[in-house]
């Protein structure tokens, strides 16, 4: 020991009983930097000590409302106002859904940050020597004794005086403690090989072990029900249907589908304008079905009014408004035609509309269109 | 073992006094409701009795508890809950009016409507007048077993202990504690669910018994500590038993709202029709702040109070949240009860008043009289001592 410095005077004793009157004695003194260390919690102990209440109790606090404050208002903040989705017809604020998670978030981080305010704040976590450590005391005291040690950082104290005082009140074993600065400010280098090695094994295992789990053992048997379904899997081969082997079937010759959608006038826009004509009589109700269909497929371009103003705006070659003279004057069919066939960027909607819904949606374009350009007539 | 340093004291008459008057005024204004508005008095009715049935059943409840688990802080004031679980016998004797009055409270009751209503048909073989007779009948019945089981034996112990007392006893409750959930179960589906027969909530009974241990615990813990401050305990309980008290009962508020919110949440959740109404009813008009007003009268007061550690040990704030709980536990039923009676918006007037005045005064007459020429320990329990120098 090079710098040897004093750090306290221990006493050790014998019974539970004589240590609560040391510990009463001691404090009763004065003494105000002392610690008592026995194998195990004995009741009455802070009281003798006179310790005041821990300050544990309000880290707890503090960090349990931070959770249940950050839970509430993250939720709130993605549900109701980031990325608002509609979930089984609740509103976007679902607070009785928010309350389990809150509650799990306050007691996560209650306890969380409690254990390492305790760690961190308390027990001065990366520092772990202590001038206790390795001495004949804190052997004796962590099996079989009861022990007292006043630190000679106290006002009161003086080392010949504690000596005396300790052996006094009933100590069977009295012993000076020292420390030398140098190892006390020992710090811990956390990039030694061995604890780098620790790290980096135990992340690769860890690692490893999720993977395994999530990506293999997952899907073994027998968690993989869900993926052996009785269905075909399309483009694979299958037995079922004798002949070909095909999983997907195609009709038979000579036939057509009751929903086709076969366009007679590809590719002949013109003919379309002069030989088509709208099946549809301009009722509430295919007006209606028109705007659903209008403002689902064509809104995203051609904008809710048909201007061409849409949110994709920018993005794309900008589409024409339909209010132009030129799409005015097409017929219905020239219409229905775009959507069937597309133009120039637009592409073909057939597989998304059936016919009834394409010349719903000409009726309802044609109602945007009067809308824009009202006739004199339509104000009376 | 060390020598027992009690000397008994007989209760003050005050008590006595309170309580017959407190009863006797309960049943004038019942006497008057029955005679002038019989319906809303029935109703009332029904929370005197589920009320009184908290505390006695309640009561019994921790008398098995503490054999079942070799509880030893408890023995010290078990005397309290066995004098209290007398009102058991109370129970039956509240609910005659509520018998004579089944027509009114209960719409199942009526045939002739249930006949034409395809959900109340099936629930026939239980809703009906005889097995609900012959179920609440099967209850009282075996509260009294079991009050002479778990709570009647023990005084004789105190002059003549025998040894096999406790092995017996904690067979005992083992046996208990299944009927106690379902004699439980049965009255709180009968006398609280079947108010309202369409409606169903498989966790309703557990709801009833979060609120039936709070307030059981509730009055045990005033009776230990107005009884202890005037020393009729001898050294029975200290500061540790106090925050015993404060712990369960903090536990215990939670247990409720967990529970309490358990049964929102799921019928929230799924929003079927035949579930959601029940909360509806509780919803329409003034009803909707008496139903936020549970939430901060039954969790977030007794919560807030019993939160920081020095006030589970504080007999003051003891008292005053153990009182809270009574009254907590008297809004809950109130809130299952009265909606309903009056549909749409709350009411409360005089009559509402006559339950508590009633459950109040009868369980302090009853505990006064049964006390009378008995000890308030179990000086024949040999784990007394043990128990009084219970320390955490």
């Amino acid at each position: 020991m090079k710098n040897k410095m004093i750090y306290g005077v221990t006493g050790i004793f014998d019974t539970p009983d004589e240590i609560i009157s040391a510990a009463k004695q001691v404090k009763a003194i004065g003494f105000e930097r002392f610690d008592v260390h026995t194998p195990y919690p004995i009741h009455g102990m802070p009281k003798a000590m006179k310790l005041g209440a821990s300050p544990l109790g309000y880290f707890a606090l503090v960090f349990g409302l931070t959770g249940a404050f950050a839970a509430f208002a993250l939720m709130t903040y993605l549900m109701g106002y980031n990325y608002p989705l509609i979930i089984s017809g609740k509103p976007f604020i679902p607070i009785p859904a928010f309350i389990p998670v809150t509650f799990e978030v306050t007691v996560l981080l209650a306890s969380v940050g409690t254990v390492l305010a305790m760690l961190f704040l308390l027990f001065k976590f990366p520092n772990n020597s202590h001038p206790l450590h390795d001495t004949e005391y804190i052997k004796r005291v962590s099996s079989d004794k009861f022990g007292i040690c006043i630190e000679a950082k106290d006002e009161k104290f003086r080392e010949d005086e504690v000596i005396e005082f300790l052996k006094s009140i009933g100590a069977k074993h009295v012993e000076v403690i020292y420390y030398d600065n140098e190892t006390l400010n020992f710090k811990v280098n956390i990039f030694e090989w061995k604890f780098v090695t620790f790290l980096v094994v135990s992340a690769l295992v860890v690692s490893g072990a999720t993977y395994i789990v999530l990506n293999k053992l997952m899907f073994a048997s027998p968690f993989n029900w869900m993926m052996e379904q009785n269905r075909i899997d399309a483009q694979v081969e299958s037995k079922f249907f004798g002949k070909d082997n095909f999983s997907m079937r195609v009709a038979p010759v000579g036939t057509v589908s009751r929903n086709s959608n076969q366009f007679k006038f590809s590719g002949q826009p013109e003919l379309a304008d002069a030989k088509l004509v709208n099946p549809l009589i301009p009722t509430e109700e295919n007006l209606r079905k028109g705007m659903k269909k209008y403002d689902i497929y064509c809104s995203p371009c051609h904008g809710y009014h048909g201007l061409g103003d849409a949110r994709l705006n920018g993005q794309f070659p900008n589409p024409p408004s339909l209010h132009s003279e030129k799409v005015r004057n097409w017929g219905d069919g020239h219409i229905f035609y775009v959507i069937t066939e597309g133009q120039n960027s637009m592409p073909s909607y057939s597989s998304q509309l059936t016919n009834e819904e394409k010349w719903a949606i000409v009726l309802y374009v044609r109602a945007l269109q009067r809308a824009m350009n009202a006739k004199e007539e339509d104000l009376k | 073992m060390t020598a027992i340093n009690y000397q008994r004291k007989e209760l003050p008459s005050i008590m006595l006094k309170t309580g017959v008057l407190l009863f006797l005024l309960g049943l004038i204004i019942a006497l008057l409701g029955y005679a002038i508005d019989h319906e809303r008095a029935a109703f009332n009715g029904v929370i005197l009795l589920m009320f009184v049935m908290s505390v006695g059943l309640g009561s019994l409840f921790l008398i098995g508890l503490e054999y079942l688990v070799g509880a030893d802080w408890s023995v010290s004031f078990r005397r309290i809950m066995e004098i209290l679980a007398i009102v058991v016998f109370a129970v039956p004797v509240f609910s005659l009016p509520l018998f004579a009055n089944l027509h009114t409270l209960f719409h199942w009751t009526h045939i002739e409507d249930v006949l034409k209503d395809p959900i109340l048909k099936n629930k026939m073989p239980y809703l009906n007048e005889m097995f609900f007779s012959i179920r609440s009948t099967v209850a009282f019945v075996l509260m009294f077993i079991f009050w002479w089981l778990l709570a009647g034996r023990s005084f004789g112990q105190d002059s003549s202990p025998r040894e096999d007392f406790r092995k017996v006893t904690v067979r005992i409750s083992a046996l208990f504690m299944p009927i106690f959930a379902i004699v439980l179960t049965i009255m709180a589906v009968d006398w609280l669910m079947s108010l309202e027969p369409h409606w169903f909530s498989t966790i309703f009974g557990v709801y009833y018994f979060a609120g039936t241990f709070s307030v059981a615990l509730a009055v045990v813990t005033l009776f230990a500590i107005y009884l202890n401050e005037n020393s009729y305990l001898g050294e029975g309980i200290g500061g540790d038993h106090y925050y015993n008290f404060g712990a369960l009962l903090f536990a215990f508020t939670n247990f409720w709202a967990y529970i309490a919110f358990s049964q929102f949440l799921l019928i929230w959740y799924a929003n079927l029709p035949e579930e959601t109404f029940w909360y509806l009813h509780r919803w329409e008009g003034s009803w909707a702040v008496v139903s936020i007003g549970i939430i901060i009268i039954h969790f977030i007061v007794p919560y807030a109070v019993l939160l920081p550690q020095p006030a589970k040990s504080d007999p003051k704030r003891l008292k005053f949240i153990a009182w809270w709980l009574v009254f907590a536990h008297f809004y809950d039923l109130y809130w299952l009860v009265m909606p309903t009676y009056s549909s749409g918006g709350a009411v409360f007037g005089w009559m509402e008043i006559y339950p508590v005045l009633i459950s109040l005064g009868t369980i302090l007459i009853l505990f006064y009289y049964f006390a009378k020429n008995k000890n308030l320990l179990p000086i024949g329990d040999p784990k007394l001592p043990k128990s009084i120098n219970f320390h955490l």
